[in-house]
């Protein structure tokens, strides 16, 4: 366990530990014997519950990141984010225009944004987030949708806004726009859906689904597979 | 940044490389893998399942772990809880917040049913969410139902329930259609059709992705949706006991405040059961790639009230689990990345698998290579793995593809200093999938009159072994046809008063066995990463208080 040699010195809410080094901020939290309910999901990476702010002792400037995946420094001082509601536009995704208009219509503060990029500095899955704010204020929905496409919604820009705007829902209700109305339409999937409902595989279902195990073991093996 | 002697191993792994990239290793005959997985797979290890001792499935094998919970205590007391006092009144009670789950009260609500979904962390903080591949459709030109169909059967060992995988695989396309109609974002090409991959066990590029966060896009839209539609759901409740009617019927559930230990009675007509899977067992002492919160919780809960499982002798280990560095470990290493073109190689540089094998061959083969043949690779930790090499990806597909198709991976080992673009990953099998549960039809219906179960706690759509992107597409085929179902049975059933006798019936059965003495208390809701204090409790202490002050949740 040579990478568990050295501990290195963390302060949770202030209170002083020791912990190994290597640890992530979430099991160093565990290895000071926190059990961890809320701001922990996939562990991962992938699910924003972990969201966290940091600093160091001699260092007053706020980091931010995600729990599960930044592992821990020397003097880091810890804390968790509490929880607090963030506002959500509630819509009928079958009842809208892909248009800036209508991202206007459900988020009207977007005006309101001033360009401080502290959302930007707050991600950290390190996205342009002012930058798809602003394609979204110019109804550029596919940029927005391009541009946030890796946003684990976990809250930061949010938390951090001065204007108390919500950068991933918005973003979110952007990402829906387009793939309900802009994407191209993928022709062999509408013929698919047809020829299924038509019941063209029916009746070789039916005799797949009654062949003997050696039958269908065989055909398996005997199956022509697509180079990768 | 890898340590010295693994950068050596990287020098031979370079070396073959350009000789490695002209050769395709042939796949086994279904006669060369049995032997494989009977002497290297997990699920042959002699001693660690056991035989249930009690329940439905009395006499079947399941690993200890499970065996454990699955034969475990209540959480809870029936003489002390009123059962008059209902909190929530409801036609669909919806328990497990992730894919299957929300997808099932979306469906439910459309159906005219009112529904509550209960979860246990936030809506969303889910197994689904880390699926990072794609979902299996057969909608190409070449492709069809009916190799999907061969394809899923020969990956569960043709043990698959015949009707369930038919089920599956025709909705497939209307599902994505579906989700596309939601707002899920596919990766496409200029022309819109799909852009689709291979995976492991398939045999026509059929699986769709969005870039290498799959999961996190349809949770993510599928979480709007819950909320825009206004469905009514609690999060941190977990649900810790079904409820029955006097006729044995499903009739609603007891929740638990996570953090206050609050309980909450919940009466419904149906039962939607969506918890997911059980890597958080950490079975065998792998590590796993599931969420915080996969603890087979909904197994336990069905079987104590009755239903049947399935195939719970087998666990899925994914073949390519991270093992360096060690803040990673067990996390998963997408599929998508063998899919791509990068081969596993062992510490001499060395191919030793077609690396899109089915995945229960695949862990097989570097287990045997590792374990078996002594040439894994050692991290300074203590871990063992092969390597997987991403960096043939860019050579094989063009400069861009690793930045393009894999940015979670690309930043994933970022953080650590790992170029994947220019060095391969280490990789070891981790535990992943829940191969069976509790055994459905093909509406989502259970052996328990009104429970249904959707997504990876149920059981028979993927035998013995599910494939790849087959489990993303199961949690929306079956989550709807349970969500539309349940609400169905809600307009016609009458259930009688709410009842914890099977409780009462179970907790006597363990006593019978001279289980209850031996068992933990289940579900097991989180498992305990807190490292251990010195207990300092004196004994008349831990008598008096009780079990949830001795420990929180
Ligand atoms: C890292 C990773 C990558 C994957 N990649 C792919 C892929 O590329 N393609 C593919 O097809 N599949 C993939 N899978 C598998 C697939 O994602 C899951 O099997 C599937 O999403 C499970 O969905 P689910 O809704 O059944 O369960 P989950 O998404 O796990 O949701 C279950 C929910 O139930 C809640 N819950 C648990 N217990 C209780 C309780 N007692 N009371 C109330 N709520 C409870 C949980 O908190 C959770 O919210 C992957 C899985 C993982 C972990
Ligand atoms: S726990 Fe999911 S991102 Fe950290």
């Amino acid at each position: 366990m040579a990478e568990l040699a050295h501990m290195v010195d963390v302060y949770v809410m202030g209170r002083h530990y020791r912990v190994p080094q290597g640890l992530t901020i979430l099991t160093a939290l565990e290895y000071c014997g926190y059990r961890v309910v809320r701001g922990c999901g996939c562990r991962a990476g992938f699910c924003g519950a972990c969201a966290t702010v940091y600093n160091f002792r001699n260092d007053a400037q706020l980091r931010y990141d995600l729990a599960c995946q930044k592992t821990v420094e020397q003097d880091m001082y810890l804390v968790q984010i509490p929880f607090f509601p963030a506002l959500k536009a509630i819509y009928d995704v079958d009842r809208l225009e892909p248009s800036g208009e209508q991202v206007l219509a459900l988020y009207p503060d977007i005006v309101k944004c001033y360009g401080c990029n502290t959302c930007t500095k707050s991600c950290p899955q390190e996205l342009e987030t002012m930058w798809f704010m602003s394609d979204a204020l110019r109804g550029d929905i596919r940029q927005v949708a391009v541009k946030s496409f890796d946003c684990v919604m976990c809250g930061l820009c949010a938390a951090r806004c001065p204007q108390g705007l919500v950068p991933y829902n918005v973003a979110l209700l952007c990402r829906r726009l387009y793939g309900h109305y802009l994407a191209p339409v993928s022709q062999h999937l509408e013929d698919r859906i047809a020829e299924i409902r038509a019941g063209k595989f029916d009746a070789e279902m039916d005799k797949l689904k009654k062949m003997g195990r050696g039958d269908l073991r065989r055909l398996y093996d005997q199956r022509e597979i697509e180079p990768a | 940044m890898y340590p010295a002697h693994m950068e050596e191993s990287i020098r031979k792994v370079e070396a073959t490389r350009g000789r490695r990239l002209q050769e395709t290793l042939r796949r086994l005959s279904s006669d060369e893998k049995e032997p494989l997985l009977r002497e290297h797979h997990p699920d042959f290890i002699a001693g660690k399942m056991r035989q249930l001792a009690v329940g439905p499935n009395k006499g079947e094998y399941t690993p200890s772990e499970l065996a454990d919970l699955l034969e475990g205590n209540s959480r809870i007391d029936p003489d002390k809880i009123d059962l008059g006092r209902v909190d929530h009144d409801l036609d669909v009670l919806v328990i497990g917040g992730g894919g299957a789950g929300a997808t099932a009260a979306v469906l439910a609500k459309q159906s005219g049913a009112t529904v509550l979904l209960a979860t246990k962390l936030r809506l969303g903080d889910a197994n689904t969410v880390g699926a990072q591949a794609g979902t299996q459709a057969a909608d190409r030109p070449n492709d069809s139902p009916l190799m999907h169909y061969l394809d899923t059967m020969g990956g569960g060992h043709f043990d698959n329930i015949p009707e369930l995988v038919e089920a599956l695989v025709k909705d497939a396309p209307e599902v994505i259609r579906w989700l596309e109609t939601l707002g899920v974002n596919w990766d496409k090409n200029p022309d819109g059709s799909m852009h689709e991959l291979s995976g492991g066990g398939a045999s026509r590029l059929r699986l769709h992705s969005a870039r290498d966060y799959t999961g996190l896009e349809e949770m993510r839209v599928l979480r709007d949706e819950v909320r825009n539609q206004g469905i009514r759901h609690l999060e941190f409740s977990p649900a810790v006991e079904l409820l029955l009617d006097g006729r044995g019927h499903a009739a609603g559930a007891v929740l638990v405040n996570l953090e206050t230990n609050e309980l909450t009675v919940v009466r419904a007509k149906a039962v939607v059961m969506a918890t997911g899977g059980a890597g958080r067992l950490h079975i065998q002492g792998f590590p796993t790639t599931n969420h915080y919160g996969a603890t087979a919780d909904g197994l336990v809960l069905a079987y104590r009230a009755g239903a049947q499982i399935i195939f719970l002798d087998t666990m899925q280990y994914h073949p390519t689990g991270a093992v360096y560095p060690m803040q990673i470990l067990g996390q998963l290493v997408t599929e998508k990345v063998r899919t791509l073109g990068a081969q596993l190689v062992n510490a001499e540089g060395g191919q030793f698998i077609m690396s899109l094998e089915p995945r229960d061959v695949v862990a097989a083969a570097i287990i045997r290579e590792c374990q078996g043949r002594g040439k894994g690779i050692a991290t300074p930790a203590g871990q063992v793995g092969v390597w997987l090499d991403s960096p043939m990806i860019d050579m094989i597909r063009g400069e861009g593809s690793i930045a393009r198709e894999l940015p979670a991976m690309v930043r994933q080992f970022g953080r650590f200093g790992i170029d994947i673009v220019k060095e391969p990953m280490l990789v070891y099998p981790t535990l992943h999938y829940q191969n069976g549960g509790i055994r459905i039809s093909a509406d989502g219906s259970t052996s328990v009159a009104g429970l249904y179960a959707a997504g990876e706690c149920g059981g028979g759509v993927h035998g013995r072994n599910r494939l790849i992107g087959n489990s993303t597409l199961d949690i929306f085929v079956f989550g709807r046809r349970a969500g539309k179902a349940a609400a169905e049975w809600s307009r016609k059933a009458a259930p009688g008063a709410l009842s914890l006798d099977h409780v009462r019936r179970w907790q006597k059965g363990l006593e019978q066995a001279g289980l209850a003495g031996s068992r933990p208390v289940s579900p097991l809701l989180l498992p305990d990463y807190a490292r251990p204090m010195a207990d300092f409790l004196p004994d008349s202490a831990r008598r008096s208080l009780p079990v949830q002050r001795v420990k929180l949740t």
